[in-house]
């Protein structure tokens, strides 16, 4: 059972926003060594999540809930099984070691504090993603992830480049998180839940809807942004413009493999159909070649380590698409010792820049004897990354051959698989030798080993990488082979060995892996040379048309802003009414619904005179010479119509009448004042011409909607209703006050909220000097 | 038009309009009336005083800036509508107090308060656009 109950795991996933809190308070005051403290919360989250494993190594599943919004099924709810639980594992461990890191790497620098409550905030949201079970929650914490990533690499915010990358990842990333939110909640409406654990169960509902290719295509959307599949791969290099503990924890062993994680995730739900064993496997083994092709380009270890990354995640897609058993369980294990030396190399790079002052693999070389522990830890991480015995690499490049070569289409994909191994290998046996053996390079600072803190997380990781591959039965029962059963939705227990028990087919692309890798090791430099010219010959890549499509964006804005926005008050006003006029008489023309013209005959003599009051207005209005004039004259026959509001029994409309018109005149005279216009109309007779038709149109059009209105059969059900208990319920005869401040009280709320936000705004408006003067027109309210 | 006369009835004119205005706000549950019409006959005495005696004597008079007035008033609106959920009643549901006072009996209730509410935010409001607009009329 689990160390502190089901129950406990909340605290746990709440653990790292309590230490994002804890974070600048504490930096503040024990500088560097306030990783040490924080690091505590981790590595409890890391016991608990611990406790749960030979539970669910029995085929138990755990899962507990919150109520969070009833109304709309959304639960905060998590689900602990083989998947989730490795992820966790990964999560708040390696947090723990990158928690060190950063207080070393970091050392004195005066934002270290709000660095590593990012990086908190980042690790909460990375255990709900691994860990919702309720599909809202999920993609909350997914976004989260996309914002935190955000924030850890534009930390060094006074660079343009880091601004550029962190807007870009959030961009790409945030992009796919939306077509994600869409793709789940389709797939939830149609496996009819909104529970993860029990749409893993309607996997055959959804496979058999009418709607599976759109969620199949929204969810490889959001998968493959957040794990940069080609064609979305570039926001990942720039990514390293981070500091060197956000690319080890963020850009290679948790955030990025979060889409895998979906896709695994969804394997029982969407995952074996012909859509599913193409796309993701050809995007993948794309995606795994040019990563590594790209990665051979490099110079920048960091980027070297970047590239590699895409590639890692290329074949891990590959492997999930494919759908075999035996290729998950590849998968499974080679994210498990991914993360291990990839985190690992990524802490050595980050030292090595730290105390040699450049990761440039031209710049460095045999640091090995001035940095011993370092040096250890890349040569075990590079080994298991090149998939060489006995470390754990070797043990997933056996299972993922085995599976590969196996599966359907199994030749295609064995064979990106030998390709993009072989230059994975060469590049390992770069990153290991390179900065570490062959004679020693001047660099620009006098290398040594770094403090504890810079070593414990690397060094720690790649021993691991060492130890899961010697005790990888246990380590294949316990955590690997749960891992792969919860993907799979069917149990799946294979012995897993370190050394092949025969001569398989698997053993034999193993070794051509190394044979090839060790060729291109020796034509690296050759092999860059050339990428490098086919790279310029090509001359564009998917970075550039990133910055394409937002330039064409920003320009498409401007020109659309442009062309609408003219700043002609009149143009607006005209357009404002020719649209009016089409909303007005559109319905009529379509359904023929003219109104009858009938009953001017048993109006009153007196309505006749009210009427002909108003009609006198309007036309002193028109023929009025002075602007200001015209304006005053309006209110005649403002004060026409509320006198008609009083006739027919509507006081408190008459009076409310009244005071508007009154207060329109005397705002509409002040705004006019203020305009600087001239005192009389200039327009040409072809432009009045044109406004008063348009006017006339519009008015006709109005009064042919209120005729057709009042032609409709009158229904009482809410007269009577409020005159029925407005006296009773309410306490109140004046059944129009109660409406707006009792029944409808909380329309009347939002419209003064309304009222006060417009006046905000006017008053705005009214202290931008000269420039937008035309905008004060006045704001009548109600 | 600022005439004597105009400028020496003018500050009589614009009390009564107000003593009117909060008369009509308070009426507004049972006759003709109520928070929206009481603010904007309150904000045309405002507008009588000021183009009498010019923006500044307004300002003055009003003592607090428009707009805090009508931040305030939306606050007392808001804050009407949550007495009921002490009371587990839907949000906004109406409470009454009926307190006897000098031998008759005064109706106190949430809507009477939202109704405040209301008047404050239309007098704040449309007189700060009214004010501002006519400060530069100045």
């Amino acid at each position: 059972m689990p160390l502190f109950g089901v129950e406990a795991t909340f605290w746990a996933l709440l653990g790292p926003f309590v230490a994002a809190a804890l974070s600048p308070i504490l930096a503040k005051t024990l500088k560097h060594n306030a990783s040490w403290l924080l690091a505590i919360i981790p590595a409890l989250a890391f016991l608990q999540f611990l406790s749960f494993v030979p539970g669910i190594a029995a085929g138990q599943t755990f899962r507990a809930s919150l109520e969070w919004v009833p109304t709309f099924n959304v639960n905060f709810s998590i689900y602990l099984d083989g998947l989730s639980v490795v992820f966790a594992l990964l999560i708040s461990g390696i947090g723990t070691l990158i928690t060190l890191y950063s207080g070393g790497y970091l050392k004195g620098h005066q934002n270290l504090g709000q660095f590593l409550s990012y990086l908190f905030l980042f690790m909460g949201a990375m255990l709900g993603v691994v860990l919702a079970d309720n599909i809202i929650t999920l993609f909350v914490y997914w976004e989260l992830t996309s914002i935190t990533s955000f924030l850890l690499i534009g930390f060094d915010h006074l660079r343009r480049a880091s601004r550029r990358a962190a807007v870009q990842a959030l961009v790409v990333t945030g992009g796919g998180g939306l077509a994600l939110m869409a793709g789940l909640i389709l797939a939830g409406y149609q496996g009819g839940s909104f529970e993860m654990s029990e749409l893993l169960n309607s996997g055959d509902i959804l496979r058999e809807s009418p709607y599976y290719t759109a969620i199949f295509v929204l969810v490889i959307l959001g998968a493959f942004t957040k794990s940069a599949q080609f064609p979305f791969h570039f926001w990942l290099p720039n990514a390293m413009e981070a500091p060197t503990p956000v690319s080890a924890y963020l850009h290679s062993a948790t955030m990025v493999k979060a889409g895998v994680y979906l896709l695994m995730r969804m394997q029982p739900a969407l995952g074996g159909t012909e859509l599913w064993m193409t796309i993701l496997p050809i995007f993948g083994g794309i995606t795994l070649l040019v990563g590594t092709i790209l990665g051979i380009r490099q110079t920048d270890l960091k980027l070297v380590l970047a590239y590699t990354t895409v590639a890692s995640l290329g074949l891990l897609v590959m492997l999930t698409g494919t759908s075999d058993p035996i290729a998950i369980q590849g998968a499974v294990i080679y994210l498990f010792a991914h993360s291990l030396f990839k985190g690992s190399l990524f802490m050595v790079v980050g030292t090595v820049d730290h105390e040699a002052g450049t990761r440039d693999l031209n710049r460095v070389g045999g640091l090995f004897s001035l940095m011993p522990i370092t040096g250890v830890a890349a040569v075990l991480s590079a080994l298991s990354m090149a998939g060489l015995p006995p470390l754990i690499g070797f043990v997933a490049k056996e299972v993922l051959y085995d599976g590969t070569w196996h599966a359907v289409n199994g030749g295609l994909w064995t064979g990106f698989a030998l390709l993009g191994n072989a230059m994975m290998f060469a590049l390992a046996a770069t990153v290991a030798i390179k900065p570490f053996f062959g004679s020693k390079v001047k660099t620009p600072k006098a290398a040594h080993e770094g403090s504890i803190l810079l070593y414990a997380g690397s060094i720690t990781l790649a021993v691991l990488g060492l130890v899961t591959g010697l005790f990888i039965v246990s380590v294949g029962h316990q955590i690997l082979s749960p891992m792969t059963s919860a993907i799979l939705g069917t149990p799946f227990d294979e012995e897993l060995h370190l050394f092949p028990t025969y001569l398989s087919p698997a053993l034999y692309l193993s070794m051509a892996t190394v044979a090839l890798g060790i060729i291109i090791f020796m034509y690296l430099d050759k092999l860059r040379l050339i990428i490098a010219e086919i790279l310029r010959t090509i001359g564009w890549g998917p970075d550039k048309g990133f910055d394409q499509t937002i330039e064409g964006i920003v320009r498409f804005a401007g020109t659309l802003s442009n062309t609408i926005q003219t700043g002609s008050m009149v143009r607006y006003m005209r357009a404002t009414f020719v649209v009016i006029a089409f909303v007005l008489y559109v319905p009529m023309i379509l359904t023929g619904n003219w109104p009858k013209l009938e009953g001017f005959g048993s109006l009153y003599v007196y309505e006749w005179f009210i009427a002909a009051i108003a009609v006198i207005g309007v036309y002193a209005v028109v023929t009025a010479r002075y602007r200001v004039t015209a304006i005053v004259l309006l209110g005649i026959q403002g004060f026409a119509v509320a006198l008609i509001f009083l006739l027919f029994g509507a006081p408190d409309l008459s009076f409310t009448q009244f005071m508007v018109e009154t207060l329109s005149v005397v705002i509409l005279a002040l705004v006019m004042t203020r305009l600087n216009l001239k005192p009389t109309d200039a327009r040409s007779s072809r432009a009045k011409l044109f406004d008063t038709s348009l006017a006339l149109l519009c008015g006709a059009g109005i009064s042919m909607l209120l005729m057709s209105i009042v032609q409709l059969p009158f229904d009482p059900t809410l007269s009577e209703f409020f005159t029925q208990y407005s006296r009773t319920i309410a306490h109140g005869r004046n059944i129009v006050n109660v409406i707006l401040v009792d029944f409808r009280g909380f329309d009347t709320l939002g419209e003064i909220a309304v009222v006060m936000v417009t006046g905000l705004a006017v008053l705005a408006l009214i202290r931008v000097r000269p420039k937008s003067e035309g905008n004060s027109k006045s704001e009548n309210n109600r | 038009m600022n005439t004597l006369i105009f400028r020496t009835v003018a500050p009589y004119l614009s009390a009564l309009m107000m003593l009117f205005s909060v008369f009509v706000l308070l009426r507004g549950h049972n006759e003709p009336g109520g928070g929206f019409i009481g603010g904007l006959i309150a904000v045309s005495a405002f507008a009588i005083y000021g183009i009498a005696c010019g923006v500044s004597a307004v300002r003055r008079a009003m003592k607090y800036h428009p707009m805090s007035i009508a931040a305030s008033g939306l606050l007392l609106a808001v804050l009407s509508v949550l007495p009921s959920i002490f009371y587990r009643q839907p949000a906004m549901t109406s409470q009454w107090l009926e307190m006897p006072f000098l031998g008759t009996v005064i109706d106190l209730s949430t809507p009477l308060f939202f109704d405040i509410g209301v008047y404050l935010v239309v007098v704040g409001a449309i007189s700060s656009i009214a004010l501002s607009l006519e400060e530069r009329a100045d």
